[in-house]
């Protein structure tokens, strides 16, 4: 469960036609960037745009199926879990997105 | 010796060729124990696949890969081959059969196999030197040869034969005239439409057409110099090869007193007028009828074998439905069954001008009777099944025309998984039509023997064991077995975990099968992902780029971060920014602008790079427009220090402030830079020239490096200064800058065709040998030039400043921006 406290509140951060699909656009946050992707098939996943790895952005990744290859070490992380494909360990924070009439919100506890 | 045993009966079979050992094959399947078996052939060979002659001699294939059985077989099989050795004589009464070298051999049964013979025309002509037929090794080896010392070739014939033997010698780099009786080529296997695309396409490459043209005399003096049609027009050329068809060889049989007419008369049990002489092959007319095309041919050597093993044996051979394809590579053409079609046919139409694509289909009484593809001929193996079941099409004719993915997606079935359309298929549907080997057969083989690999197939089934335009979907079916165990067996591994091509199988089908596009690529050769990889993905997007400069649209989410962004990306996550510096020469002014730059984005680290150019590191993502904007005003471009591109042209200053300078180096490195930026490339590639021998430009550890000597430029290729360390090869040596950028432009196309992604020159010219790469740069004028204007074509479509492209305020710019600011 994603641990969504009282103090969250979800924030338009633009629409889903301004990220390129098998991309991501960066949105600047009080806890740091965030990276948020559009697949293919046009899902949406925001998480922390550092790799788990050595910090690398996220965003700037290569995006394939629900998942992305980080740019600096080719780590993949896959965008559902969070989680760093074997054989590497690690996890990145996934942030809740929601998509209305094409606009992308995400949570942002306060 | 086993005496319950009955004695073994004597066969005699004459002829090596495919039909006859074909029958042998399936008569030991049927009953090794039976015959003695002593086989005559006239070819110094053992047995090898005659159809993919045309491969042999376009260099795709070398002889040993056309062997059918090799030695050891008919070892294995106690076979006793004299090969060599022509039969010249039958006697039917005494049993025996007599050689050219007078050995004599009794017989219980004979095999005719004895083939067919290329027909002449009557012309005069004929025995100079430099004439010959397409028809055995010999006249390969004889076309090969004068392909190395001689430049005009003449085709006479524009039929499948002689337009594989005119494509073969057009990739020899010969120039090549067809000699066409029709006004229209290949009339037996296309219809006009057709005909006219293949025809266009050919004379792109290169190929010149004298079609209703009749031949009246090949001349010349000492050898052949050109042949003379009867409208008068005359064609110079050094190479006249025969290709107006075959007559099936029958001198043996009528010396024997066996009936004849054009070819060797048999009944449907494949026996001659004489019952203990079998015939198969195209040495036979059945039923009024005489062969050319394999697949008959092999069920030919069934129903013999049939009537070889037992006495008693019932089956009977009944003509089927061909099919034919063109194996001239990049080509598609295919056709079956009756496609030109009458009053009592219908017909559907598809034709897309702009893709080169024309399909035909014949229908009677709702039945598929016959099928022209031109430019797409993957359907052409479903077609052909569907001809041949001669069931009522129903529904499925309103979507008949768009293929089979199309037809069973409209049909309710799932995506159009290459392999899911091989898994619906029925059991007895045809895959290796060349063969007649039904899927349930592959698969049986597969589950019994236990069978992993390609060759494996072949070796148990024989499908895809000819001409081979099967082969991917027996790979799919092998994939269908054995899921994700099976691997492709060539030795290369398979380009990522997403599929199990090699990087070279997958070059090859995009140009083959036309792939044009990226979902293309992946659902025709069946990746096992929705969107492949990391991996995959810049390599497709390369191979693409390469195929079709102008048309394939870059995918920009496929690239690695420095080529989607333009820089080079930091440990830090921020990025370094390289202007081109063009021969490494630099001015006042630029300068300058690269200090306001570093001074107005308070950029961290300034460094002079090893390829004569400024690096400046520490630039954020959305700082780069701007930096690059401002550079861009100051009159500089990317350097492109980023990509799997070229990156540098190195020089020294040459003769012209040098006091040891022999030419201008400076001045032939901002050339050769001006000619190649912006060219993309499996990886990097550094361009050095030096003005001397001292080289101080370092050019023998370059993937191009140029040194000037007094007279002239030599030029030196594969070199690397990375992790392992390798000097150059000496190419060659050119006297002017014209030739210097043509042998440059050209090397860089052929690396660009051949290498694997991410593939340096240094180890794709260690894997092709520096042999082939001298053939191809520096022996081969014509093809030299050939890729040097494909090289500069595709200049014309990467030569645009990305940076240029990505302006603060353009819709490029976008992505480089952050998306929103959450307080």
């Amino acid at each position: 469960m994603d641990n969504v406290g009282i103090e969250s509140r979800w924030v338009e951060v633009g629409a889903v036609e301004d990220i390129p699909r098998q991309g991501a656009r960066v949105v600047a946050t009080p806890r740091g960037d965030v990276a948020v992707f559009r697949t293919l098939d046009d899902a949406v996943f925001a998480v922390d745009d550092r790799c788990p790895h050595k910090g690398g952005p996220l965003s700037q990744g290569t995006v394939h199926g629900h998942a992305v290859t980080c740019p600096l070490h080719n780590w993949v992380i896959d965008l559902e879990t969070g989680e760093a494909c074997a054989p590497d360990e690690g996890c990145v924070t996934r942030i809740p997105v929601r998509v209305q009439d094409g606009r992308i919100l995400l949570v942002m506890v306060a | 010796m086993d005496t319950h045993m009955p004695p073994r009966q004597k066969l005699v079979v004459v002829g090596n060729g495919m039909a006859g050992m074909r029958t042998v094959d399936e008569l030991l399947k049927r009953n090794p124990l039976k015959y003695d078996i002593t086989v005559f052939g006239a070819e110094p060979h053992v047995n090898y696949d005659r159809i993919m002659l045309s491969s042999v001699l376009a260099g795709e294939k070398d002889l040993e890969q056309i062997v059918i059985n090799p030695r050891s077989w008919y070892e294995e099989n106690g076979i006793n081959l004299v090969t060599g050795d022509a039969v010249t004589a039958i006697d039917t009464q005494a049993r025996t059969v007599t050689s050219a070298s007078g050995r004599v051999v009794a017989y219980d049964k004979v095999l005719l196999a004895t083939g067919s013979r290329p027909i002449a025309p009557p012309v005069p002509g004929l025995d100079l030197p430099g004439v010959c037929a397409f028809r055995d090794i010999a006249d390969v080896n004889t076309m090969i040869a004068a392909s190395e010392k001689h430049k005009r070739a003449i085709v006479i014939g524009g039929g499948l034969l002689g337009l594989e033997a005119a494509n073969g010698l057009l990739r020899r780099g010969m120039q090549v005239a067809v000699v066409h009786l029709m006004g229209t080529l290949m009339e037996r296997q296309l219809d006009k439409a057709a005909a006219e695309l293949l025809q266009r396409e050919l004379d792109e490459r290169g190929m010149n057409f004298f079609t209703n043209g009749q031949t009246e005399e090949i001349f010349g003096e000492g050898r052949v110099q050109g042949v003379r049609l009867a409208d008068g027009r005359e064609i110079p050329g050094d190479l006249v090869v025969l290709a107006i068809g075959i007559r099936p060889n029958i001198d043996l049989a009528r010396a024997a007193g066996l009936a004849i007419n054009r070819g060797i008369e048999v009944g449907d049990d494949m026996r001659t007028s004489v019952p203990d002489i079998f015939a198969v092959g195209e040495c036979v007319e059945h039923r009024g009828k005489t062969y050319g095309l394999v697949a008959p041919l092999w069920d030919m050597a069934k129903v013999c074998a049939d009537h070889l093993a037992r006495e008693d044996a019932t089956s009977d051979y009944v003509p089927a439905a061909m099919a034919t394809r063109l194996k001239v590579t990049g080509i598609d053409v295919f056709s079956a069954g009756d496609f030109i079609g009458d009053e009592t046919t219908e017909e559907v139409v598809f034709r897309d001008a702009a893709r080169n694509t024309y399909k035909r289909l014949v229908l009677r009484d709702d039945k598929l009777v016959g099928a022209v593809l031109y430019g797409d001929a993957q359907d052409g193996g479903w077609y052909f099944q569907l001809l041949r079941e001669d069931k009522p099409l129903g529904e499925l004719r309103d979507t008949l025309i768009f293929g089979q993915a199309f037809a069973s997606l409209a049909a309710g079935a799932p995506a159009a998984d290459p392999t899911a359309a091989v898994a619906a298929l029925p059991l007895d549907a045809e895959i290796c039509g060349c063969n007649g080997v039904c899927k349930g057969k592959i698969m049986g083989a597969i589950a019994e023997h236990g069978l992993t690999t390609l060759e494996g197939v072949r070796a148990r089934t024989k499908a895809s064991a000819s001409c081979g335009s099967c082969t991917p979907q027996v790979e799919q079916l092998l994939a269908l077995s054995l899921g994700d165990s099976y691997a492709k067996p060539t030795g290369e591994k398979p380009l990522c975990k997403c599929t199990t091509h090699s990087h070279d199988q997958v070059r090859r089908a995009i140009v083959d099968q036309r792939l044009r596009t990226m979902p293309a690529v992946m659902s025709t050769l069946g990746w096992s992902t929705p969107d492949g990889c990391h991996v995959c993905r810049p390599a497709l997007n390369f191979y693409l780029l390469v195929a079709w400069p102008g048309e394939y649209q870059d995918d920009q989410q496929s690239r690695f971060v420095n080529e989607r962004n333009h820089a080079n990306i930091q440990k830090d996550g921020t990025y370094s920014v390289v202007p081109r510096m063009w021969g490494g020469l630099t001015t006042a002014d630029e300068l300058r602008a690269i200090a306001d730059v570093v001074d107005k984005y308070a950029i961290p680290t300034v460094k002079v790079t090893g390829g004569q150019r400024i690096d400046l590191l520490g630039v954020t993502r959305e700082q780069l427009p701007h930096v690059w904007k401002d550079l861009n005003d100051a009159g500089m471009v990317s350097g492109h220090a980023y990509g799997k591109a070229l990156r540098t042209v190195k020089t020294c200053v040459g003769s012209e402030w040098c006091r040891f300078g022999t030419q201008d180096s400076t001045g032939m490195g901002v050339k050769l830079e001006r000619m190649t930026w912006g060219s993309w490339h499996a990886h990097k590639v550094k361009l050095a020239v030096s003005g001397c021998p001292r080289n101080c430009a370092e050019a023998t550890i370059k993937d191009f490096g140029v040194v000037a000597v007094d007279s002239g430029w030599e030029l030196h290729v594969g070199g690397n200064g990375g992790i392992h360390v390798r000097v150059t090869d000496l190419l060659c040596k050119v006297t002017t800058e014209g030739e210097v950028l043509e042998y440059c432009g050209a090397y860089l196309q052929l690396y660009r065709e051949e290498s694997r992604y991410l593939e340096r020159t240094a180890p794709w010219i260690e894997r092709v040998g520096l042999a082939h790469v001298k053939q191809r740069i520096v022996d081969d004028e014509v093809g030299r030039k050939a890729l040097y204007a494909k090289f500069l074509y595709a200049q014309k479509f990467s030569q645009d400043d990305p940076w240029a492209e990505r302006a603060p305020g353009k819709a490029a710019a976008a992505p480089f921006r952050t998306l929103a600011t959450v307080e």
